[in-house]
């Protein structure tokens, strides 16, 4: 399939002017204007590409310049990345939410002597931030409302660049020429694209990717998952992502199938809705919300259409998964599959929108089992990947058939994926990074000597399966005593996919065993007690309940039986835990504001319980101060107990090879 | 803050103007012998304390109460006894201090609900749904498109309005008075209740009306940073008399006005 990219068109200019040529007709864009779908053809994106470039050119953009592209998922926007990269210039494009100061300082970096946007909102921020950005030549807009009274002496629109590139050719016969010498002149080994590092570690970095190499990634997994003309996706992520320049820029122009891009931000689900793509990302926090809304939404169904939903969902789960990964099903459970499918799964899927999806993936986090089984079952062929910015998001993918919650998937063809001795994941890959701009100490930190790139992400290949399975980030990997891997997060997601967890904090680094101190959900424990008749005045009170106890200790043991699976976990089941007599909060600062648990504040804050939690004791009395929400302090006392866990031996090393 | 390039109001035409008009129910005298006008293309806010007769204001321009004294001139017509769908005609409208939508109906309709007026076909003809009704239809289906892609509220286009939060119904409620293509467009509080955010919102929505379709604005707020942001002229009014009429920096260094806003002995 890869033989489907001739060897020549090896940047992608080269395949747009391939794409036009071979399928013209075929939509190339689809977007949304006045509330009606709009589609701009393979062949009309040229004329427009080429004629942008012209316009651009005449503004003073010239090959090795670097432009900024700034706003959400717009077909001009786009084009304003193909039109740079027409010329041999270089986009940089920004995530369209980043305050001033993060946008200045990526221009600034990047030295862009020229700016793509999208509205007023972003040229008001550029221009706040303009006395730093001496390198800033010219603005181009597609937005014009609110834009008619600026000073329009290095502000253009972007139709109007567009309009004088067209008359520039029109009147020039051999401008026509000279564009398609530029598109030609390009090389694979130019730059295609800088893209800068969301930067939740320091300052963000500029990662360089070369063309060939984009599209030499980008042509594997258009190959894998056999993505052709035909497909149609939703640019709904950021333009600034990795993950929209490789799944749809990079693969829709390798693969030639249609990007639609949505109306706005808040219409992206309806607008999925009404374009039906065939292939999908979403982050697992999506697929999340979108499940809970049809949850909700089914708590108000008539008894009739409720019992049918349960009892067919009660179906899938049975019978689902087994027959997407064409399992040798039973005749009774295939007929009931049938059924649930006519009456409640195809349904569901085309209120999601997801009627006619083939391949759905899935990254960036780690997917609670029930959820991902939840949409496989329905017959959605949703996946998992793994990848970073610095191999252009290509490193491992789930083939289809094979397909594990809990893992990655195996490395994609052409991969080479290796541990290291700290457990830190490594590869060389057809997508792999040049360099980070403008950052060679960075770059020669990141590159092992013989040519890996280090991923800092801790990860082990599963015994069973042979994927990966990613831990944690390197840096938060410890060690136990005796030198057992001690991955906390791991440890606590797998936790958390228990609806009665709403937070964990695991301890175990530098220490004797592993033990975790829990935050039971209100919600979930709570409408179990009321079910129950289990009665209790408070938070504190329900948390410190016995029957609460010995349930989250079944979740513990549970979760120590699948950690003893892998030799690489084994080592590191719980064997104490606490549950915690108030939530971790933000106001009291054991969260951040994005909810991620602050470990070493937490342990200072409450060394008492850690010293039980080690020390064998059956309980510890607790002390702290907390905030309440009108800014008064107070302090809650509280005696928790601690539980022991029981553990499972690990596997013999010889069975888990 | 406004652009500098604006057009200079001062010298513009008079679209509206109000002279001597005095208004009383029974023994209430809402307003006393008030007289101001409204140039075209300018925003134009009325405050006042509460009960200053500032509604009742905007309801004798809109039609809605008639004065027993007084003369209304709109576009260069001096008015008798004008009914409120007299005025919509002649190219006014409005937004109410508490939202007066049609609850069980989607923002899309609402905003359709604007377009009435200028619908040629018949009712019939509509309830039939071809030929040139159908095109009409979709000719005004188009500007409503317009207006809801300007207000950015694409996203609750089918939703019921009364499931909106409702900053989000004031914006529908807006997009239905723009609907109309107004000359003069009357916005009764249309900040009330809303939060910081909301409001920053709407301000630049009201600008930005005035600044794109070059739509007259008539506004009763009581936000006062909003007011002296937004207005061109600001008329003050305190137990239905006008205590001062000027740009906001005239009104606020006003003594007349700091001692209505402050509360002195009457």
């Amino acid at each position: 399939m890869a033989s489907r990219v001739p060897a020549e068109a090896d940047t992608f200019p080269k395949l747009l002017v391939r794409n036009a040529r071979s399928f013209g007709e075929r939509p190339a864009m689809r977007h949304k204007d006045l509330g009606i779908w709009q589609t701009l053809t393979w062949a009309q994106l040229l004329d427009d590409v080429r004629a942008y470039a012209v316009g651009l050119h005449r503004l003073g953009l010239r090959r090795g310049d670097t432009m900024a592209i700034v706003g959400a998922n717009r077909p001009r926007l786009y084009a304003s990345v193909m039109a740079a990269q027409v010329l041999g210039a270089v986009p940089v494009p920004v995530y369209a939410d980043a305050v001033a100061d993060e946008l200045s300082y990526v221009l600034a970096h990047a030295e862009v002597r020229f700016a793509a946007v999208e509205d007023q909102e972003q040229v008001d921020k550029i221009l706040s931030v303009s006395d730093r950005l001496p390198e800033l030549e010219t603005m181009v807009y597609d937005e014009r409302r609110g834009l008619r009274d600026y000073d329009h002496a290095r502000l253009r629109a972007m139709e109007d660049v567009i309009a004088d590139g067209l008359k520039a050719l029109a009147d020039d016969p051999k401008l026509g020429a000279w564009i398609d010498d530029e598109i030609a002149a390009g090389k694979g080994s130019d730059t295609s694209i800088i893209l800068y590092t969301s930067g939740t570690t320091g300052q963000s970095k500029g990662v360089v990717l070369s063309a060939e190499r984009c599209i030499g990634a980008s042509s594997d997994t258009v190959a894998f998952d056999k993505l052709t003309e035909r497909d149609e996706a939703l640019a709904y992520l950021p333009l600034a992502w990795v993950g929209d320049h490789y799944l749809n820029y990079a693969q829709g122009l390798v693969a030639g199938f249609c990007m639609a891009c949505p109306e706005s931000g808040d219409t992206a689900m309806a607008d999925l809705r009404e374009i039906g793509p065939t292939f999908f990302f979403a982050p697992p926090r999506t697929f999340e919300q979108m499940l809970t809304r049809v949850m909700i939404r089914m708590e108000d169904a008539s008894f009739l259409k409720r019992r049918l939903f349960h009892y067919f969902i009660g179906v899938a789960r049975r019978y689902g998964e087994a027959i997407l990964n064409k399992q040798d099903v039973s005749l009774r459970g295939r007929l009931l599959y049938w059924l649930g499918n006519v009456l409640i799964y195809a349904p569901l899927k085309n209120v999601l929108g997801l009627s006619r999806v083939r391949v759905a993936y899935t990254a960036g986090e780690a997917i609670g089992p029930d959820l991902f089984s939840f949409y496989r079952s329905l017959g959605l062929n949703l996946k998992q990947l793994y990848g970073q910015t610095e191999a252009f998001l290509y490193l491992t993918a789930q083939p289809d058939g094979q397909i594990h919650a809990d893992t990655v998937g195996p490395a994609l063809p052409n991969v080479d994926l290796r541990i290291a001795d700290n457990g830190e994941v490594q590869f060389k890959s057809p997508g792999m990074f040049v360099s980070y701009f403008k950052d060679d100490a960075k770059t020669r930190e990141t590159m092992t000597p013989d040519g890996y790139v280090k991923t800092g992400d801790a990860g082990f290949f599963d015994g069973k399966t042979g994927h990966l399975k990613i831990i944690d980030r390197a840096k938060d990997v410890g060690k136990l005593k005796d030198g057992t891997l001690f991955p906390p997060k791991y440890i606590e997601n797998k936790l958390k996919f228990y609806p009665n967890v709403r937070e964990v904090v695991a301890y175990g680094d530098s220490r004797d065993f592993v033990a975790v101190m829990i935050n039971i959900d209100l919600a979930a424990v709570g409408s179990w007690a009321e079910r129950n008749n289990v009665v209790y005045g408070s938070y504190q009170e329900l948390a410190g309940h016995p029957m609460v106890y010995d349930m989250i200790q079944k979740n513990i043991e549970e979760t120590n039986r699948s950690l003893a699976e892998d030799k690489v976990t084994a080592g590191a089941q719980v064997r104490r835990f606490l549950i915690l007599h108030k939530e971790l909060d933000a106001d009291d600062g054991e969260v951040t504001r994005t909810q991620k648990v602050r470990r070493g504040f937490v342990a200072e804050r409450y060394a008492p319980l850690i010293t039980a939690l080690y020390d064998g004791s059956s309980e510890a009395d607790i002390s702290t101060e907390v905030t309440f929400e009108d800014g008064r302090k107070g302090v809650l006392s509280a005696r928790v107990k601690i539980r022991d866990v029981a553990t499972v031996p690990p596997p013999a090393l010889g069975k888990a090879a | 803050m406004r652009a500098p390039a604006d057009i200079d109001i001062s010298a513009g035409e008079t679209i509206l103007s109000i002279e001597n008009v005095s208004l009383s129910f029974g023994g209430v005298r809402a307003i006393r012998d008030v007289s101001f006008d409204i140039k075209k293309g300018e925003v134009r806010a009325i405050i006042g304390p509460n009960g200053a007769g500032k509604t009742s204001m905007l309801n004798v321009i809109n039609g809605f109460y008639h004065p027993q004294q007084g003369r209304i001139t709109f576009k260069g017509q001096a008015r008798a006894k004008m009914q409120p769908h007299d005025a919509a005609r002649g190219g006014i409208a409005r937004t109410f201090q508490n939202v007066a939508l049609f609850k069980g109906m989607s923002a899309l309709d609402n905003i359709m609900a604007g377009r009435t007026l200028k619908m040629k076909r018949g009712f019939l003809w509509q309830l039939l749904r071809v030929g040139p009704a159908l095109n009409e239809e979709i000719a005004h289906r188009h500007r409503v498109e317009e207006i809801i892609d300007f207000l950015e509220i694409q996203a609750i286009r089918k939703v019921p309005v009364a499931r909106l939060p409702y900053g989000l119904q004031k914006r529908v409620e807006l997009g239905r008075a723009l609907a109309m293509e107004p000359d003069l467009l009357l916005l009764d509080e249309p900040m009330a209740g809303m939060n910081l955010e909301e409001k920053e919102d709407m301000s630049r929505f009201i600008i930005d009306v005035n600044d794109h379709f070059g739509t007259t604005i008539a506004l009763i707020e009581h936000d006062m940073g909003v007011v002296m942001d937004l207005s061109d002229r600001v008329v003050v009014l305190d137990h239905g008399v006008k205590i001062a009429d000027g740009t906001p920096g005239e009104v606020k260094s006003n003594q007349n006005v700091i001692d209505a806003y402050l509360g002195v002995a009457h």
